[in-house]
C-alpha cells in the first residue's frame, strides 16, 4: 500500500529530475537545480497528484565555506494532501535565480527579503528594492561576514536639526568589541590580561 | 473660579484673600500651582506603540488600570499631546519619524521611555538596525524599566512624571 506522500515523491522524481528528494519527519525535501526552478514549480503547483497550491515561505541560508554559498528554500503547502514540501535551490553569489512570482504572485515580498537580506538576485522581478531595512542600507545584513552591529547608527544632531548617520562606536567600559567578526564572541579584558582571551 | 496671587503678596495678606472669599465660592491660589495642577492633571500621551510594550500601554488604557482618573488618556495626534510614550524598539529606519512626530507637539512637552529597548536598546543593544537608547533622538523625562514593563509600572511612571512636572514649578519649560 502506498501512502500518499511515496506517490508524491514518485512523481516529482520521475516528472522534474531532481538533483535529490528525501522524506523527513513526513516532510519532502526536494533538491533541484536553479535554471529549472520555474518549470518544477508550475509541476508541483498544477499537477493532480501534488497540488501544492501555496507557496507559505521563501528562505535564504548563507554558508561562506561552500562553493555555492547561498541556499534558497522555498515552502510549500498542498491543502489537498495536507503535506508540506520544503524545496531547495543552490546558487553562488554571483549568479541569479529565476523570479516564481509568475507562478505565486505571493513570492514577490519574500524575494525582496531574501533579496534585501542576502543580496540574492532573482531574475525577471517585476520590483526587486529592499523591504525591510532603513533607506539607503548598505550591505547584506543576514550573510555572514556582515558585522552583527551593522556599520552605521543614528541620533539626532542638535545643531542641524535632524537624524545624522555616524559610524558604530560602542562604549562600554571594561568590554573589547570586535566589530568585524561578532560570531568570535567578545573578548573581556580581564582575560585578556590572563593569558586566556580568545583572539 | 481662581484669582491670582502675586508672589511677593504678603503670607498674611493671601491668608486674608483666601478667609474673605473662601465661604464666596471661590479659592485662591498662586498661579504656578495652578497651571501646574491643570498640566499634571491633563497629561494625555501620544500613543507611540512600536512593539510588545503597546501592549501593556493599552492595558493602562482599560477601565482596570484607568488612568483616566488622573486626566492621562491616548490622543492619536502629536498635536493633541502632552506626553510622548514611546513603548517599544525604536529602529534606525522609524527614528526620523519619532522625531518628526515629538517636533510636531506643542509645548510643554514631555516623553516616556518605556522598556528596556527605548531606553537603552535593550535585547537589540548590538543590532545594526535598531538605536542603542531613544534618548540619542529625543530628550526623554523619565525612564520605565522592565521588559516590558507591567501595566501599573508605567502607570507609575506617568505618576512619576506628575510628580516631576511639580517641582519643576516653572511656568516656561
Amino acid at each position: 500500500m502506498s501512502s500518499p506522500i511515496d506517490l508524491v515523491v514518485q512523481t516529482i522524481s520521475e516528472k522534474i529530475n531532481p538533483i535529490d528528494v528525501k522524506v523527513i519527519n513526513n516532510q519532502i525535501e526536494v533538491i533541484i537545480e536553479s535554471r529549472q526552478i520555474i518549470s518544477s514549480f508550475q509541476f508541483l503547483k498544477d499537477s493532480s497528484k501534488c497540488q501544492f497550491r501555496q507557496l507559505t515561505d521563501i528562505a535564504g541560508v548563507d554558508y561562506p565555506d561552500r562553493e555555492n554559498r547561498f541556499e534558497v528554500v522555498y515552502h510549500l503547502l498542498s491543502f489537498k494532501n495536507n503535506l508540506r514540501a520544503r524545496v531547495k535551490v543552490y546558487i553562488d553569489e554571483s549568479s541569479a535565480i529565476d523570479s516564481l512570482t509568475s507562478v505565486f504572485p505571493c513570492a514577490n515580498w519574500f524575494e525582496r527579503e531574501a533579496f534585501d537580506m542576502y543580496g540574492i538576485q532573482f531574475n525577471d522581478h517585476p520590483d526587486l528594492r529592499r523591504i525591510l531595512t532603513d533607506y539607503g542600507f548598505e550591505g547584506y545584513p543576514l550573510r555572514k561576514d556582515f558585522p552583527l552591529s551593522g556599520n552605521v547608527e543614528v541620533r539626532y544632531n542638535e545643531i542641524e536639526k535632524k537624524i545624522v548617520y555616524e559610524p558604530v562606536k560602542l562604549q562600554q567600559d571594561y568590554r573589547h568589541f570586535d566589530i568585524q567578526s561578532p560570531w568570535e564572541g567578545t573578548t573581556y579584558k580581564e582575560e585578556e590580561q590572563d593569558g586566556n582571551g580568545g583572539k | 473660579m481662581a484669582i491670582a496671587a502675586t508672589p511677593d503678596m504678603g503670607s498674611q495678606e493671601l491668608e486674608d484673600l483666601k478667609q474673605r472669599y473662601s465661604d464666596k465660592g471661590f479659592i485662591v491660589t498662586n498661579v504656578n500651582n495652578l497651571i501646574n495642577w491643570a498640566r499634571t492633571g491633563s497629561l494625555h500621551w501620544m500613543t507611540f506603540g512600536l512593539a510588545c510594550c503597546a501592549v501593556e500601554m493599552m492595558h493602562v488604557g482599560t477601565p482596570r488600570y484607568d488612568v483616566e482618573r488622573m486626566g492621562a488618556a491616548p490622543r492619536a495626534s502629536p498635536r493633541h499631546a502632552d506626553v510622548m510614550i514611546i513603548a517599544g524598539t525604536l529602529t534606525n529606519k522609524m527614528a526620523p519619524a519619532l522625531r518628526k512626530a515629538y517636533d510636531q507637539m506643542a509645548e510643554p512637552r514631555y516623553v516616556i521611555s518605556m522598556g528596556s529597548c527605548a531606553n537603552g536598546g535593550g535585547y537589540y543593544h548590538y543590532s545594526y538596525s535598531v538605536v542603542r537608547g531613544s534618548d540619542r533622538i529625543v530628550p526623554i523625562d523619565i525612564y520605565v524599566p522592565g521588559c516590558p514593563p507591567t501595566a501599573e509600572a508605567l502607570m507609575y511612571g506617568i505618576l512619576q512624571l506628575q510628580k516631576k512636572i511639580r517641582r519643576e514649578g516653572n511656568i516656561v519649560r
